[in-house]
């Protein structure tokens, strides 16, 4: 038990965040914690591609020095990819929050049960 | 009912995402495209930060796609606020005089600091989108700090527009030069140098102008409607 601890803290982590980030969206009524919820999501998903590239003892992938050990160098796809996630992730939640206080100023509430076309 | 539902489907969600995940141990080498970068990255782009050869370099096209996700959210986010009937500005509290004056002194620190970051992308942990972060953040300060003050649209649009031109017009003139978008026609010189690389600083430099602006301006149009 232990050692599976160990051994996927870091999944363990991000899934928590991922799970914790879908609850809030499917669960809560209130919009801005809905958009709180999809930054958790968006957090989760950016710290398991990381952890997914992530080598035991591993060290940044960057040559500052020539002729460096690049054995224990950690996997760059996915720090590439997580690179322009967060930059993007922070443009789409500044696009969300723009769009729910479009809503605020036309219904006069952002809870979503009270939005008629939102309910569900 | 809306609860149980939801919890339910996270229930799901979280056993087949722990049954797929079981197969995959932690902590080892998955990839062998990765490891390739690692070994060729040096002499097949000239870039130290293998990260940095990667975004730019190899999955080029791929950043290009993704600077025009980001150029479309800053425009559609635009587009939703600037609609609206501009009611009357609310008063605000002048900020304090150590407020006013750090933010004063912080700037152009902060300016020269993302500078730094998105121009040595090449070679130190960061580039163009980091850089523009950074950038961003000293505008925020200057929000926050001296009320008045606001970033002048046609300098932030043309910077924008320059940064994303400069990229599209880099890819081109490789295929022009070496018959493919985005082909590293630059002489790559020795790595760990501030001039190596070829297109890499060039093009990181375009995105960091472009991500700056970006950030500001969306900081700038929330800031306008709150």
């Amino acid at each position: 038990m232990m050692s599976f601890l160990v051994d996927y803290i870091y999944y363990i982590g991000a899934f928590g965040l991922i799970l914790a980030g879908l609850y809030i969206i499917l669960v809560k009524h209130n919009l801005i914690k809905v958009i709180i919820g999809l930054g958790i999501l968006d957090t989760g998903v950016n710290l398991f591609l990381i952890s997914v590239g992530y080598i035991t003892k591993g060290t940044a992938p960057i040559f500052s020095r020539a002729g460096i050990n690049s054995e224990h160098m950690v996997d760059p796809v996915p720090q590439a990819l997580v690179l322009t996630a967060i930059v993007i992730g922070v443009a789409v939640l500044a696009l969300a929050l723009s769009l729910a206080i479009r809503l605020y100023k036309h219904y006069g509430t952002l809870n979503l049960r009270k939005i008629r076309e939102q309910r569900w | 009912m809306r609860r149980a539902v939801a919890i339910l489907s996270l229930i799901i969600v979280a056993v087949g995402i722990s049954l797929s995940l079981a197969k995959i141990p932690f902590g080892t080498p998955k990839t062998k495209v990765g490891r390739h970068y690692i070994d060729e990255g040096i002499e097949d782009t000239g870039s130290a930060n293998i990260v940095t050869s990667v975004v730019v370099s190899y999955r080029g096209f791929d950043t290009l796609g993704e600077v025009t996700v980001l150029f479309i959210a800053s425009i559609g986010l635009g587009a939703v606020l600037t609609t609206s009937v501009k009611e009357k500005t609310r008063k605000t509290q002048p900020a304090s005089l150590v407020l006013y004056t750090g933010c004063k002194l912080l700037f152009p620190l902060i300016l020269v600091f993302g500078s730094y970051i998105f121009i040595h992308g090449h070679l130190t942990p960061g580039g163009g989108f980091q850089g523009g972060a950074i950038i961003a953040s000293g505008f925020l300060l200057v929000y926050l700090g001296c009320r008045e003050r606001r970033i002048s649209r046609v300098a932030s649009n043309l910077a924008e527009s320059l940064g994303g031109l400069l990229f599209v017009v880099i890819g081109l003139l490789g295929l022009v030069f070496s018959g493919f978008f985005l082909l590293n026609f630059l002489p790559k010189g020795t790595a760990n140098t501030l001039f190596s690389a070829g297109i890499i600083p060039i093009i990181y430099i375009a995105i960091g102008f472009k991500v700056g602006s970006e950030l500001a301006s969306i900081i700038d149009n929330l800031i306008e409607e709150s």
